[in-house]
């Protein structure tokens, strides 16, 4: 699951931009994940400019969560 | 019988002047902007060039910060090459530039609403009929013939309606910027770092705003930005080269530096700015180029509403006219952007070493990308069309 860490996002839309699916809201001061379509694959994480966002799923638990589907 | 003839989605300076065309073109037209403010937070490091903004507007001194004749591009060993612009630029009061730009849609006939954030469109057989918002935590929704989406490197509207926007890594850059006082710059340059020391995979800007004041801002490829953070780049060059500075302003965006959509309308529907990935790919501009789109959005648009086609094939003069206008020279850009995006610090700092021995009055933007080519000699039709004379 995609997290944001309280009261730093900068409400820029970077991560809107590289999402994949659309799992993004953004408003003016208010950010939300819909976690319904998101698909974990953390290009949000990376592209943010103040790295607000963080998962918390670690990289191991993701390939076991692969090699088990 | 619709709400109005044209909503468009944005308040930015590619929105206002689609909405300003389509009003003057006759058609009922209305702004939603997502903010409480037009023009605010300003997102952006404020360039254009005065040829540019010539096509739209006399520069007005109340958001003219400073006007530039002279760039100096740095290297990643911070070898200076420094030579004037045959072009004059201009660093921007965004804030009061962006207000100006609606108001001067406002004159033209358009309404315009601040805190309306657009969350869907009505959709009928396939064609957009109109924009569905929030507006102080109430649902309503809107008609109209065309929605014009001018919402920003997000993208949104676009995807709402089944365009395919969301970019690549690659093709978006992450960035901050910092508008500090108390610097002591040239306030007629402009200064550009290059080098994955100072922003990996972009470049990092120093963009005087008069009264000892500048934007100091940088960006980081998306492909560099999973190690590498936009906020703590800047920090550190603060840190490094102006200690003292008073920071004004903080913030970050994202910069969609992709060549155009190849598909920017749909029926009911025309993309237009940053939301069309319309921003210049090497420089990360996309004030002048955003307006554009705009202009021609809002004509074809009211032009289609007259004609009474609302189809795509109703709005082929948009594509036509933007590829007439920019998207040749747009896809050049994307071209020389991949070709920088190759070359290594060592390979940069041996060409402004080599530039740097050049008299300045012999040097110009197209020298300098001239040089560039020499690495990829494919490029220098683009860069002679992108470059030369200015």
């Amino acid at each position: 699951m995609i997290l944001v860490k309280d009261n730093r996002c900068d409400f820029c839309g970077t991560c809107v931009a590289i999402c994949p699916v659309d799992a993004i809201e953004l408003r003016e001061a208010d950010i939300s994940i819909i976690h319904d379509t998101c698909i974990d694959c953390d290009l949000c994480i990376w592209v943010c400019p103040i790295d607000v966002l963080s998962s918390d799923i670690s990289l191991d638990e993701k390939k076991e969560e692969v090699s088990n589907d | 019988m619709t709400d109005f003839d044209v909503i468009v989605v944005g308040g930015g300076p590619a929105g206002s002047t689609a909405a300003e065309a389509a009003a003057r073109a006759g058609a009922k037209t209305l702004i939603l902007e997502k903010d409480r403010d037009i023009g605010y937070p300003v997102r952006c490091g404020e360039g254009v060039g005065a040829k540019g903004l010539k096509h739209f507007m006399e520069p007005d001194p109340q958001w003219i910060a400073a006007t530039i004749s002279k760039v100096c591009m740095r290297s990643p060993d911070n070898t200076r090459v420094e030579f004037g612009m045959q072009d004059a630029g201009y660093i921007l009061h965004r804030r009061l530039f962006d207000y100006a730009l609606a108001n001067r849609a406002g004159n033209a006939g358009a309404e315009i609403q601040t805190r309306c954030y657009v969350d869907g469109l009505i959709v009928e057989d396939d064609a957009v009929k109109g924009v569905k918002y929030q507006y102080m935590g109430e649902h309503r929704q809107l008609t109209s013939k065309i929605v014009i989406a001018a919402d920003g490197v997000e993208s949104r509207v676009g995807r709402m309606a089944g365009l395919r926007t969301a970019t690549k890594l690659r093709d978006l850059d992450s960035g901050y910027q910092v508008t500090v006082g108390n610097v002591d710059i040239d306030q007629e340059m402009i200064d550009f770092f290059v080098g994955s020391n100072w922003a990996p995979g972009g470049y990092l800007w120093i963009f005087p705003k008069g009264d000892g004041m500048a934007n100091i801002g940088l960006a980081i490829n998306g492909q560099e930005a999973k190690d590498h953070n936009a906020h703590d780049y800047a920090h550190k060059f603060l840190n490094d080269h102006f200690p003292k500075a008073s920071i004004l302003t903080s913030v970050c965006g994202g910069i969609p530096i992709a060549q155009t959509l190849k598909t920017i309308t749909k029926a009911g529907l025309m993309l237009t700015g940053d939301a069309a990935r319309m921003v210049n790919p090497v420089t990360g501009g996309g004030i002048i180029t955003g307006m554009v789109g705009g202009r021609i959005a809002g004509e074809v648009a009211a032009q289609a509403i007259q004609k009474g086609d609302l189809t795509p094939n109703g709005f082929k003069d948009y594509s036509t006219r933007w590829q007439k206008a920019e998207g040749k020279t747009h896809a050049g850009l994307h071209r020389i952007q991949d070709a920088i995006f190759d070359i290594n610090d060592e390979q940069l700092n041996k060409m402004a070493h080599r530039l740097a021995k050049v008299p300045a009055e012999k040097l110009s933007l197209f020298k300098v990308f001239s040089a560039v080519a020499r690495n990829k000699p494919s490029i220098l039709l683009d860069v002679t069309r992108a470059f030369a004379g200015i």
